[in-house]
């Protein structure tokens, strides 16, 4: 003991030394990191900044296009830009019912498998179940569409007989949900999962059931991570693409039923870039029109998110 | 008198309780009488059970895996770990009170109001909340922000929350886990103060490695420590007067005049 105590104490020195120990120095090391880390940042909001230029420039060529008006595009329910129907609203009646028929999906079930993963499941299956269910996530979206077409749609032929098309929007909508399962699974169970133990203890020292901690005390207070995975699953369902174009219908049609075919704005997008269109012409240029609606779409999803979250916080913490 | 009047004389009877947490023993051998409406104190060195032991007392351990017993724990001569017997139940009687104060990320009137209301209170809530909210020496400070979120309030406050959220569930029992140690002395004080209010109407069981506390805070005390094989045992119980002034075992007073480790 004695001996290490000797070892660790500081060695006397004089005040100058003491002085010149405190003089500040050049850290260049810190300086190259910190210039890198700004990098890594600024890429990416460059890119975005990038992205809305360009997405700009080419819809505001839309929009100077002879015919097309903001009023028109914003309120008509036609979409032919071949023969001068510049209305957007099918485009976006299509996106907004296959949104809602997968966040009927993958909300409850989401949730639902966060819950049993986070408050149920034993730590051994938990081990088994978080990656099965992160391999789902990993399925490329494009077998997700055949097999909305192939196995969903004569699936629901089974009740809806002739009733629905053979490209239908529900069909789509369900197969986008189950792809969302996991995604919105894995953000709420990791909110949840990081609920203290604390209060789980308070609840059930009171006298509360499994079910009534779960659902009363650990799912509000995990509200805010809940939220922002429910916000992230529905901006993957507005900009999903491949499912809606095999499965929801090759052709603006501007209804709610969700049985029929309808295409929808990234469906419209996907078909036409695909396609050989010429340059110049109404359909390529109404492309990014579309793209910058999408895309504020997004934007404004993504601030009221925060918004949320950030009430919740302020209630809960 | 028959053998299961004898023990409604206690609030809580232990008989030969061994607790294990898979196979190590934590417990040993511990028969001790909790008597109603008093407040006892466990003491005795970090690790020698005396969580364990107050966590038997409402089935909190059931949630450790590997946790088991031996042995019986009488609540109104009914073994509480009988296999028909509902931990659910068990701690509706027997509330808890934690270390670091756990108040529910809700409104103040909404972490006293819960428990009443899954526990099937029909009742007028208002008068239950504000009763359980008098009774934990706290209405005062929070009459007026109630709809403020429980962990808006200072460390003493939201531990007296958290005891009017046991009360709100009109528990007989209440174990209180070193309830004071995440507290500065005026906030301790004030909780020694209320749990002396309380022990007129609720049995009080808690823990402490604060000695003046025990001294100060409890009729009864109950010494713990570990035998060579690190399980925990009790070595005295008795008024708590009688523990600190003239105790009859060696390690007890060792530990209590800081003699001990
Ligand atoms: N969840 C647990 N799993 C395994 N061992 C535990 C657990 N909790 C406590 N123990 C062990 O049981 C013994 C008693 O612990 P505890 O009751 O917390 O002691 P105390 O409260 O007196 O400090 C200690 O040796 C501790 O390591
Ligand atoms: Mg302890």
């Amino acid at each position: 003991m004695e001996v290490s105590l000797r070892h660790l104490k500081r060695p006397e020195e004089s005040a100058l030394d003491v002085s010149r120990r405190l003089q500040k120095r050049p850290r260049w090391g810190e300086g190259f990191i910190q210039a890198f880390l700004f990098f890594c940042g600024a890429v990416s909001i460059l890119t975005t900044i990038g992205i809305v230029y360009e997405l700009g420039k080419e819809a505001l060529l839309f929009f100077q296009m002879p015919g097309v008006t903001l009023l028109e595009f914003f309120t008509k329910t036609e979409w032919q830009p071949t023969v001068g129907r510049f209305g957007v609203l099918p485009l976006v009646s299509a996106t907004l019912v296959t949104t809602v028929i997968a966040m009927m999906v993958a909300v409850p079930f989401g949730l639902g498998a966060a819950i049993y993963l986070s408050e149920y499941a034993s730590e051994k299956a938990r081990k088994v179940l978080k990656p099965a269910l992160e391999v789902l996530a990993g399925i490329p979206t494009v077998v997700y569409g055949y097999f909305a077409l192939t196995t969903v749609t004569p699936f629901l032929r089974i009740f809806f007989g002739d009733a629905i098309n053979i490209y239908n929007m529900l069909s789509a909508g369900l197969t986008m949900g189950i792809m969302i399962i996991p995604l919105v699974a894995s953000v709420s169970e990791d909110a949840l999962h990081s609920v203290p133990n604390a209060l789980r203890e308070g609840a059930y020292a009171m006298g509360a059931t499994r079910l009534e901690t779960s659902l009363q005390v650990v799912v509000p207070a995990a509200l805010s991570g809940i939220i922002a995975g429910f916000i992230l699953g529905f901006s993957r369902a507005i900009g999903e693409t491949m499912i809606v174009a095999i499965a929801a219908g090759a052709g603006p049609n501007f209804t709610f039923n969700p049985l029929k075919a309808a295409e929808t704005m990234t469906g419209y997008i996907a078909r036409i870039s695909g396609g050989d269109v010429a340059y110049d012409t109404p359909d390529y240029n109404s492309i990014f029109a579309i793209g910058l609606l999408l895309f504020g779409i997004s934007l404004v999803l993504n601030i009221i998110s925060r918004r949320i979250s950030a009430r919740l916080r302020e209630v809960y913490e | 008198m028959s053998e299961q009047n004898l023990s409604n004389h206690f609030a809580i009877e232990t008989r030969n309780l061994n607790l294990f947490y898979g196979n190590f023993r934590a417990v040993k051998d511990v028969n001790l009488q909790i008597v109603p409406r008093k407040i006892t104190a466990i003491i005795g060195p970090s690790g020698c059970g005396k969580s364990t032991v107050l966590r038997s007392f409402n089935r909190m351990n059931d949630f450790v895996p590997g946790f088991h017993m031996e042995g019986e724990i009488l609540f109104h001569g009914k073994n509480l770990y009988a296999p028909d017997v509902d931990p659910v139940q068990v701690r509706q009687y027997i509330g808890m009170v934690f270390q670091k104060p756990n108040p529910f990320p809700k409104s103040i009137y909404e972490n006293v109001a819960w428990g009443a209301r899954i526990n099937g209170y029909k009742g007028n809530m208002d008068e239950l909340v504000e009763g359980a909210l008098r009774a934990a020496a706290l209405w005062d400070e929070v009459k007026d922000n109630l709809k403020k979120s429980g962990l808006s309030l200072s460390g003493g406050q939201q531990q007296r929350l958290c005891i009017a959220r046991a009360l709100a569930v009109k528990p007989e029992i209440i174990l209180m886990d070193e309830p004071c140690s995440a507290l500065d002395p005026i906030a301790t004080l004030k909780i020694e103060d209320l749990m002396r209010e309380l022990s007129e109407n609720y049995t009080i069981i808690i823990v402490t490695h604060n000695m003046q506390q025990a001294a100060r805070a409890s009729d009864y005390t109950a010494f713990f420590t570990m035998d060579e094989d690190r399980a925990g045992v009790m070595v005295e119980y008795g008024e708590t007067s009688q523990i600190f002034t003239n105790p009859r075992d060696k390690r007890t007073e060792d530990y209590i005049t800081g003699r001990f480790g």
